[in-house]
């Protein structure tokens, strides 16, 4: 059978490939997630580096979003993987490890993708907290409140909340990424389509399957994040 | 740091610039095309094709790039009637597998700008036209047409570079462009880190005149927004 038929392939019974292609991609909601944490949390020092930070920290934090949108997504990806055995070997090599050292695919690939996001966060935090009015910001400092509570009670939620759309584009665009993250071998939802394509010669069937299965990712995760952004800006009088 | 090794590398990955050069023009040309074409579907007012075009955005913005390009790529040959067509000369050559690949990606994302860029053409300008006696196809041509080109080129800019960065995928179907051959150069020596940073460079080198072009181009559109030029009394004097 050489047929275009996505249901009896994919079916959850014996010889199908429902559970795999599940397990695959649940695998890439995780690795696609770890990326997005870590992004995250480069983001935020990203930006307080760019409005808060010195000359030279300001520098630093230009450089970095500067480089990391203007090169490949894949080439971080293969200096993560490949990279990090280089640094890694000769570390095992001081505490008696034999051979090669390096990341774990998941690893690796997720710090690559939360590497490349950050620059992404930095730049959607650093805008959001621009747009959040200084007369909020002076009317906790004139109540008494230290900068520490007046960023955690006024600051931090009113830049989560300007935020909200930008980080929705960047977890999109991180989900796809995370497709790149196969190169390294990581069974994510493509690499286990490669896996499939390869054992039953149907590329077409299991590559449609892949873009079915990131689609249904994007399209859950977008309706999940909707409905936190109306949570967030329920403060809010709309035009 | 070596910096023997890292020219030695300058002098491997130079050979892949032109064919970057080549996946980023051909694909980005080809998918200004598409995308022109699906941003006038979107704006027909015909709901069928408005349709369409909305789907065809959706899914390609939805999925991942590297799932278009395997699907491109290893998909036609599920299917005998392709693998005998004359479609299989162009579809087994994973040079013409990328471009099509991109093109269509692109495509997708372009058509969005492109209808920004139009939707944002002021009413009064089109009526304007019309009142003059212009007819559909004119008003288009000469007025809805270059002031979309002129606000959508911003954001096509960044398109433009992210098409850059795109064509670092087609390694992953053995094209030998920058990536390509960092990789392999990386899997030969096991030094990741210099042959990135050379390979870093050279993208970073691209984008760099990318942007300045785009810049260019911007200032060359939109003389009307450039305060007029101030007599200095030192100009050489032109003869009348």
């Amino acid at each position: 059978m050489n047929d275009f038929a996505l249901f009896t392939v994919f079916g959850f019974g014996a010889g199908g490939w429902g559970p795999a292609m599940s397990v695959a991609a649940v695998m890439t909601f995780a690795v696609a997630m770890t990326g997005f944490a870590i992004g995250a949390i480069i983001g935020v020092f990203g930006a307080w580096a760019k409005v808060a930070g010195g000359g030279a920290l300001r520098a630093i934090a230009d450089g970095y979003t500067t480089v990391l949108r203007g090169i490949p997504d894949l080439l971080v990806i293969y200096l993560f993987y490949f990279g990090s055995s280089s640094v890694l070997t000769p570390i095992g090599r001081l505490f008696g490890a034999q051979g090669f050292l390096s990341l774990p695919s998941f690893l690796a690939g997720a710090l690559a993708i939360g590497i490349v996001s950050g620059a992404y966060h930095t730049e959607v935090f650093r805008g959001a907290y621009k747009i959040v009015s200084r007369g909020e910001i002076e009317a906790a400092r004139a109540t008494g409140m230290s900068p520490v509570l007046a960023f955690r009670r006024v600051t931090g939620p009113l830049t989560l909340r300007f935020a909200m759309p930008g980080l929705g584009n960047i977890w999109q665009l991180v989900l796809k990424e995370s497709s790149l993250v196969s190169v390294t071998g990581l069974v994510e939802i493509l690499r286990q389509s490669e896996i499939g394509a390869g054992s039953l010669k149907q590329p077409f069937t299991f590559y449609v399957a892949a873009a079915i299965l990131y689609m249904l990712i994007a399209s859950a995760s977008g309706w999940a994040l909707q409905h936190v952004e109306n949570h967030l800006i329920r403060g809010l009088r709309r035009a | 740091m070596d910096f023997s090794f890292m020219l030695s590398a300058f002098l491997r990955l130079l050979p892949g610039i032109p064919l970057t050069l080549q996946l980023a023009v051909i694909s980005i040309a080809l998918g200004i095309t598409l995308a022109l074409f699906l941003a006038l579907l979107r704006l027909s007012r015909i709901k069928p094709l408005e349709w369409m075009a909305r789907a065809y955005v959706f899914v390609f913005r939805s999925t991942p790039l590297l799932v278009q390009i395997f699907l491109v790529y290893y998909g036609p040959g599920q299917f005998p009637a392709l693998r005998h067509s004359i479609l299989w000369p162009i579809l087994r050559e994973p040079y013409w597998c990328a471009i099509i690949a991109l093109a269509l990606n692109t495509g997708a994302y372009g058509s969005e700008i492109i209808r920004g860029g139009l939707q944002s053409v002021p009413h009064g300008q089109v009526e304007a036209a019309r009142a003059f006696g212009m007819g559909r196809l004119q008003i288009f041509g000469r007025i809805v047409l270059p002031l979309a080109v002129r606000q959508a080129l911003p954001a096509y800019g960044n398109e433009i570079i992210l098409m850059v960065k795109a064509t670092a995928l087609g390694s992953v179907i053995t094209l030998m462009e920058v990536t390509g051959l960092a990789a392999k150069m990386i899997s030969e020596t096991y030094r990741a880190i210099e042959v990135f940073v050379v390979a870093g460079c050279i993208y970073l080198v691209i984008n760099f005149l990318v942007t300045r072009l785009i810049q260019l181009v911007e200032h060359w559109l939109s003389p009307h927004l450039r305060s007029a030029p101030i007599s200095t009394g030192f100009e050489k004097k032109v003869a009348a």
